[in-house]
């Protein structure tokens, strides 16, 4: 590698370019990808990196993204680095081979620019993507801004390899990805250091000691396998703790398993993740300046789902209004039901809203609306989609 | 809509490939090299090229936390008059505010068109300047030159060091130097 970054950088880059940079930094040894329609600025840039020989890894151009994630399973097998990226149809492609990723705990990190998924045909920002790969037993790492994705794409890798689990590190789609915004970027040494040598505990080119990946598991094993894999996705919470303080101690910047943004004495919080945040926190400084006691809970750990964690912000809330990006068919929307199970023994009012489907706009004045609601203590039941047409 | 009105807003009206959102990252970056901080997005509708587009620049001395749209611009920019038969270029821009068009019409035209527009009407025909200094109808370069003159939201030599940053190495240092000419004329003229 040449033209090394020896100093931290304040540099304004799309969140796209943002995790580009950071998987520069990090250097992995293999990429396998299909940048197709819905393609994102990750793999473009991170594929001139390669090509300007800034980074010494392999980049696999497949025919498909099931094809981009099995090829990334067996380069993980084989004791690799290994890091892809997609979005939207291209993650629902994948599917059936997240769970080949997960279920064989291979340390693979993946960007998703969350985006909407057909039919109708659209590709713009939306959750539905991410959620619909919720229980596919990958980590799941939430980001509001082009830093956010420069930050956790660095500790999603660590954590990855750490816990060997495969980690989904996500931007919204267009407002985090394809938009220009200021971040410091750390040295090349300094996450270099950070995220280490990858030494594999197991793989399949370690010839001394010759392990079976993938095997068949009957009605004898397989359940086992499944409450034990389920049990380690729940411990990876903290490790994910610790690597984000050691993060603080690099980078000067601190994380949290979510972050709590004037909840002390909050009695209406809002419950959501992605790049509204910072648009909600506008809106929360701006109803506390008129004296209203208004919070902000900032799920950055989607998976696994900090619960208790998140019961204790909450118990001392009046209301709580959860704002889902993506809807569950024949049930409540995700985040919604994530928080009802968080504060299911004690008495609360949460309550469910819907927004930016699609890339619909959202805008201070339908968070707004949200704390109003809670604040006149307008009680409803089922889901209110915000900023939608009247049907 | 946004309620910080620390934050400087401007929205590009353009057609798909005239070099809109390039001129936005230009200024925005230059802004940043300025100590502000700054964000810079595109809206997507159906891409195509000859599509009408909008691209956003925030531009503000505070963090910028938000991520609507912009819809209560302090500042609109037109690169193709012809937009102004589709898109209400004017929207939102009010007393004390500007807007920007590259057009080879005259102002009362303009003002015709544009009805009970009550903000500051700047017009510039930027495409024959490009033609003229760039020799292509480049006219972002020359549009670039006729923001900071109206707005000042970042200095002359800022913007031009940023361009020189950019481009010198994809179109070379004659080109280059050629587009540097066609922002001093538009930051020139009258």
């Amino acid at each position: 590698m040449k033209d090394k970054n020896t100093k931290s950088k304040r540099i304004a880059l799309t969140g796209g370019a943002a995790a580009a940079e950071a998987l520069r930094q990090i250097n992995p040894d293999v990429a396998p990808v299909y940048p197709i329609t819905p393609q994102t600025p990750i793999i473009e840039g991170f594929a001139k990196f390669e090509a300007d020989g800034k980074v010494d890894t392999e980049i696999i151009t497949v025919e498909s993204e099931h094809s981009a994630m099995s090829a990334a399973i067996g380069a993980s097998a084989a004791g690799a680095r290994t890091i892809t990226a997609t979005s939207s149809q291209g993650l629902a492609l994948m599917n059936e081979v997240l769970y080949i990723a997960s279920g064989t705990r291979l340390p693979i990190l993946m960007l998703v620019s969350a985006r909407a998924l057909s039919a109708p045909i659209n590709i713009h920002g939306d959750h539905s993507d991410v959620m619909g790969a919720r229980d596919s037993g990958w980590i799941q790492i939430f980001s509001e801004n082009a830093k956010e994705v420069y930050d956790n794409t660095i500790i999603g890798m660590k954590l990855a390899e750490k816990v060997e689990f495969p980690v989904m590190v996500i931007m919204d789609g267009f407002t985090t990805s394809h938009s220009v915004e200021i971040l410091e970027t750390l040295p090349d040494e300094v996450v270099e250091k950070f995220v280490g040598k990858f030494n594999p505990s197991r793989s399949l080119l370690d010839l001394d000691n010759p392990v079976t990946f993938g095997p068949v598991s009957l009605p004898d094993s397989y359940f086992e396998f499944k409450i034990e894999q389920s049990k380690a996705i729940f411990d990876a919470k903290d490790e994910y703790l610790k690597i984000v303080k050691d993060f603080a101690s690099v980078s000067g910047r601190s994380y949290d398993i979510f972050e709590k943004y004037k909840t002390e004495d909050a009695e209406h919080i809002i419950v959501l993740m992605g790049s509204t945040v910072g648009t909600a926190k506008n809106v929360v400084d701006e109803l506390r300046e008129q004296g209203k006691k208004v919070g902000l809970l900032k799920i950055k750990l989607f998976r696994p789902f900090p619960y208790k964690e998140v019961a204790e912000i909450l118990k001392n809330a009046k209301n709580v209004a959860v704002m889902d990006r993506a809807i569950s068919f024949g049930s409540v929307p995700p985040l919604y039901s994530e928080i009802i199970n968080s504060v299911f023994s004690f008495q609360l009012s949460v309550f469910s809203y819907v927004y930016a489907l699609g890339g619909r706009d959202i805008f201070a004045e339908n968070i707004e609306s949200v704390f109003e609601d809670m604040i006149k203590g307008e009680k409803f039941e089922g889901t209110k989609y915000l900023n939608a047409k009247n049907l | 809509m946004n309620q910080d009105k620390n934050i400087f807003e401007i929205i590009f009206h353009a057609r798909a490939g005239q070099g809109a959102k390039s001129a936005a990252e230009i200024l925005a970056q230059a802004a940043m090299n300025e100590g502000k901080y700054i964000q810079a997005f595109p809206y997507y509708g159906p891409e195509r090229s000859g599509a009408p587009t909008k691209t956003y620049v925030r531009i503000s001395n505070k963090e910028i936390r938000t991520h609507e749209p912009i819809v209560d611009p302090d500042l609109s920019v037109v690169l193709d008059d012809t937009l102004l038969e589709s898109t209400d270029v004017a929207k939102n821009i009010t007393r004390n505010e500007n807007l920007i068009i590259n057009t080879k019409k005259s102002k009362e035209d303009i003002t015709e068109v544009l009805g009970g527009f009550d903000g500051n009407l700047k017009i510039i025909d930027a495409t024959d300047i490009a033609m003229k200094t760039v020799g292509l109808p480049a006219s972002n370069s020359v549009i670039l030159g006729k923001i900071i003159q109206v707005i000042g939201v970042v200095k002359l030599d800022s913007l031009k060091e940023e361009f020189r940053k950019i481009f010198e190495g994809k179109i070379g240092k004659k080109m280059t130097e050629k587009n540097i000419l066609a922002i001093e004329r538009g930051y020139d003229s009258l």
